[in-house]
């Protein structure tokens, strides 16, 4: 029996209820998120600015502030991560960052994370999003923990998009995987891309469970949809295995809810 | 705030007043000129009247000049000296107002404004400074006018010591800080009977008053005075001068007459259309000389650079010593600028070595900043390769940038709530570990080409105004560098894509918008440039891209056109 006293059970079960609070947008996120994708599409920087706008809504609700945000925002990026996925284009930027965007190029993998703690740093930063191919030495856990604890520190959030990563060791709070997902029917024209979408899995997160997504902007908001089968895609074979549903197939549903209290148990230590 | 008034100081004889004044009057029957040499041999550049009435001109040859007057006595010129002496004199003549600017080779420009009264009035002070230099010999003209080029004008082509009442314009366009307006001229401006009835005849004697007030539906309109003086009165470049005069044009009130005209001013415009510089365009001349563009003054005041230095006793071979030194040094600027109520954008930062060589290391800051702590801890970070040899004798810091900042209590409680750094520290810091060019911001630019349509620009720099994109045009999150060739299925010759093959993977495209077509820039692009066909795509596994088609088949460009892959869509 691991817990001795009655306290630490308590304790124990208030954040085991505030855990299995699924994470659902407007909930507000972590000071620093890592958000792993692949470097052939913009689904991850996309997403991470997606994620950065929700949880600026959020932050903005609990203020009680009507005032439009009008700090500046940074996007740094590595000479590598713009060469393979490009530089942000400002006509395709959400229309409320298009005047904030200040673009940091760093040459190596240790000029982009100082790069990203400056901008933590700085209290006229409304958000940082870094960029980052790979898995640079330099950006080890002590690394990672060094940018945790500034974002935390001041208050500005990080949305670091590790393009073609492993996960590796980290202390982000919240570790998500992104993909792109198939576009919803677009209003005018039944050929054309619709609205984008993206596969979210948030694989580990401290105050949330883990848990699958497809998430898209609508409207003013982010909307998170449990990812059934689209129409479009319902032929491909790769959505079938990303996806999961508990209703259509209970099978898969009942072995993620076997596995969860072994992941849980296994971050607590 | 009181109706800008500039005096024009126009000095018609200084290269022989200073001659003059230097080895004394001419001999009688000796007319004396000042030559310049040139590569056909001696040229007049200055006479007196003696050597006027003999038959001498600026510009003739000396060999003619004797020809036809034999006793004629030849100095050389000193440009330089009297370039001097107008330097001299246009800080002599900050007894007439506070802002005086130099208008080489002869002339100055003092900005009278809310001045006149303390003379007793603008006549009075006309008649002063004409009692000021023929106490020091010299011969001068003078006017007031309510902009720099009307005064110039009316000093040089008009009646002595005219004034030219009225505060059209520039005063207007300054008080409602709208040089948007000042650039774009009113064309809509009534004419005034009630100005040009004010107008009285010139007078050589009585300083002239053309309007008794300022008439607010006058603004534009070309005073009489001013109507009547040639072209040449518009400070324009001689073969600009040759070109009106071969348009019949001579006088100012003609160009004006032409510019009212419907659509005469379009005419002068295509004409001078790749005239940028004022002296080369007569229409910006004109809208100098009338206010309706700003015409700034240089004044001559001495700059001097904050600086402060220290020497050590001993040369500093060590970090350490040279870091308290810097902060010593940052401490003192800091304190030397506040004192001057100013915050420095670039600082230079010398380092003398006991050898004699010398390291000076430049940094440029986002906004004007005097905080010591924020430059010692810029400099320190551009310290680490300096090779201090048998030590440095000595170490100088200078602000060679600076820009008003004033007194402030500075994020007292910004900080207190919340910790960090502003902006512009952040920058500054980014830039100097990460280079100038590493920190910027998108701008847009106008230019139909989508990596042209987008520029990149200093961060804190104002942002240029533009107009919106058109909100149909979908455009890409990111884009690539170089957009990159892909190879595509389609059906020829102008299909929808239906595979392609990107970086050594195939995609199956799911869904296709467009062609959205993009011609090229034919007024700065080659004539063999193919137009772009862009579609927006999605592949069968949600991918979405911005492609493109360079050409179409039998355009005569090229053969069969290539597909490359330019954008990233979210």
């Amino acid at each position: 029996m691991p817990f001795d006293n009655l306290a630490s059970q308590c304790d124990l079960a208030a954040l085991t209820a505030r855990r299995s609070e699924r994470w659902r947008p407007g909930l507000g996120g972590a000071c620093h998120s890592e958000i792993f994708a692949c470097s052939r599409e913009a689904g991850g920087a996309a997403a991470a600015l997606a994620l950065a706008l929700d949880d600026r809504r959020h932050a903005q609700s609990i203020e009680g502030s009507q005032a439009e945000d009008r700090r500046a925002v940074l996007w740094v990026q590595t000479r590598e991560a713009a060469r393979l996925t490009g530089r942000p284009y400002r006509p395709g930027l959400p229309a409320e960052l298009r005047p904030r965007l200040i673009h940091v190029l760093a040459d190596k993998p240790e000029d982009a994370l100082f790069a990203l703690e400056e901008g933590v740093r700085c209290r006229e930063v409304a958000f940082v999003l870094g960029e980052v191919t790979g898995n640079p030495r330099a950006l080890d856990f002590t690394a990672s923990r060094r940018l945790t604890l500034a974002a935390e520190r001041h208050g500005v959030p990080l949305y670091l998009v590790r393009l073609d990563a492993a996960r590796d060791l980290s202390s982000a709070r919240m570790r998500w995987e992104v993909a792109s997902a198939a576009s919803a029917p677009s209003e005018w024209n039944a050929q054309a891309p619709g609205a984008p979408a993206w596969h979210a899995e948030l694989f580990r997160a401290r105050a949330h469970a883990p848990g699958k997504w497809v998430l898209r902007e609508e409207g003013r908001g982010l909307v998170a949809d449990r990812p059934f089968q689209t129409p479009r895609t319902a032929s491909s074979a790769p959505q079938d295995e990303r996806g999961f549903s508990v209703s259509v197939r209970p099978e898969e549903g009942a072995k993620t809810q076997s596995e969860r209290p072994s992941r849980r148990v296994s971050i607590l230590n | 705030m009181p109706p800008r008034r500039i005096l024009s100081l126009w000095l018609p004889a200084l290269a022989m007043d200073r001659h003059r004044l230097a080895h004394g009057e001419e001999e009688p029957g000796r007319p004396r000129v000042l030559i310049a040499n040139t590569a056909h041999g001696p040229r007049i550049a200055a006479l007196g009247r003696p050597a006027a009435e003999a038959g001498a001109r600026v510009g003739m040859m000396l060999a003619d000049a004797r020809a036809l007057c034999p006793r004629i006595a030849a100095a050389p010129r000193d440009q330089a000296g009297d370039l001097a002496l107008l330097e001299q004199l246009a800080v002599w003549s900050g007894r007439w107002g506070p802002w005086v600017a130099l208008d080489p080779p002869d002339g100055l420009l003092v900005d009278v404004t809310a001045v006149a009264h303390l003379f007793g009035g603008e006549a009075e002070l006309i008649g002063d400074v004409h009692a000021a230099f023929a106490r020091r010999g010299l011969a001068v003209r003078a006017a007031i006018a309510p902009t720099a080029g009307a005064a110039w004008a009316l000093a040089h082509f008009g009646s002595g010591g005219a004034i030219l009442e009225g505060e059209y314009a520039l005063t207007e366009a300054q008080r409602h800080g709208e040089e948007a307006l000042a650039a774009q001229p009113l064309d809509t401006a009534e004419p005034c009977p009630g100005g040009e009835k004010a107008a009285s005849r010139p007078n050589p004697s009585v300083p002239l008053r053309l309007c008794e007030r300022p008439n607010f539906s006058s603004f534009y309109e070309l005073p009489l005075q001013l109507a009547d003086l040639p072209v040449a009165a518009l400070r324009l470049e001689s073969a600009v001068l040759t070109v009106l005069r071969r348009l019949g044009i001579k006088r100012i009130g003609q160009l004006s007459g032409v510019e009212d005209a419907a659509s005469g001013r379009d005419a002068i415009q295509r004409r001078f259309r790749n005239r940028r510089s004022p002296a080369a365009n007569p229409l910006l001349r004109l809208d100098q000389l009338l206010g309706r563009i700003p015409e700034p003054l240089l004044p001559v005041a001495p700059a001097v650079p904050p600086l402060v230095q220290r020497r050590p006793m001993e040369p500093i071979r060590h970090r350490e010593l040279l870091d308290r030194v810097l902060a010593n040094l940052a401490s003192d600027m800091a304190r030397e600028l506040e004192r001057r109520g100013e915050g420095a954008r670039r600082l230079e930062l010398g380092l003398w070595r006991i050898d004699g060589a010398v390291t000076v290391k430049r940094l440029e800051m986002a906004v004007a900043t005097r905080e010591a702590a924020h430059i010692g801890r810029l400099f320190a970070g551009k310290l680490d390769d300096i090779d201090a040899g048998f030590g440095i004798e000595m170490v100088r810091l200078r602000a060679s940038w600076t820009e008003p900042l004033a007194l402030a209590q500075v994020g007292l409680e910004a900080a207190a709530e919340k910790p960090g750094t502003t902006l512009a520290a952040c920058i500054d810091r980014l830039t100097v570990r990460l280079g100038e060019r590493a920190v910027s911001r998108p701008v847009p630019f106008a230019s139909h080409l989508p990596e042209r349509a987008q520029r990149w620009q200093k961060p804190l720099a104002p942002e240029p105004t533009s107009q919106e994109l058109l909100a149909f045009h979908h455009r890409p999150l990111k884009l690539l560098d170089k957009p990159e060739q892909i190879a595509v299925l389609y059906a020829t010759p102008d299909g929808y894509p239906q595979r392609f093959r990107w970086r050594g993977a195939v995609h199956d495209v799911v869904c296709v918008e467009g062609p959205e077509r993009i011609a090229p820039e034919w007024w700065r692009e080659k004539g063999g440039t193919r137009l772009r066909d862009y579609y927006r795509i999605e592949d069968d596994a949600g991918r979405r891209y911005w492609i493109y088609r360079a050409g179409l088949i039998g355009d005569g460009r090229g053969g069969v056109p290539d597909w490359y892959l330019q954008g990233l869509c979210a």
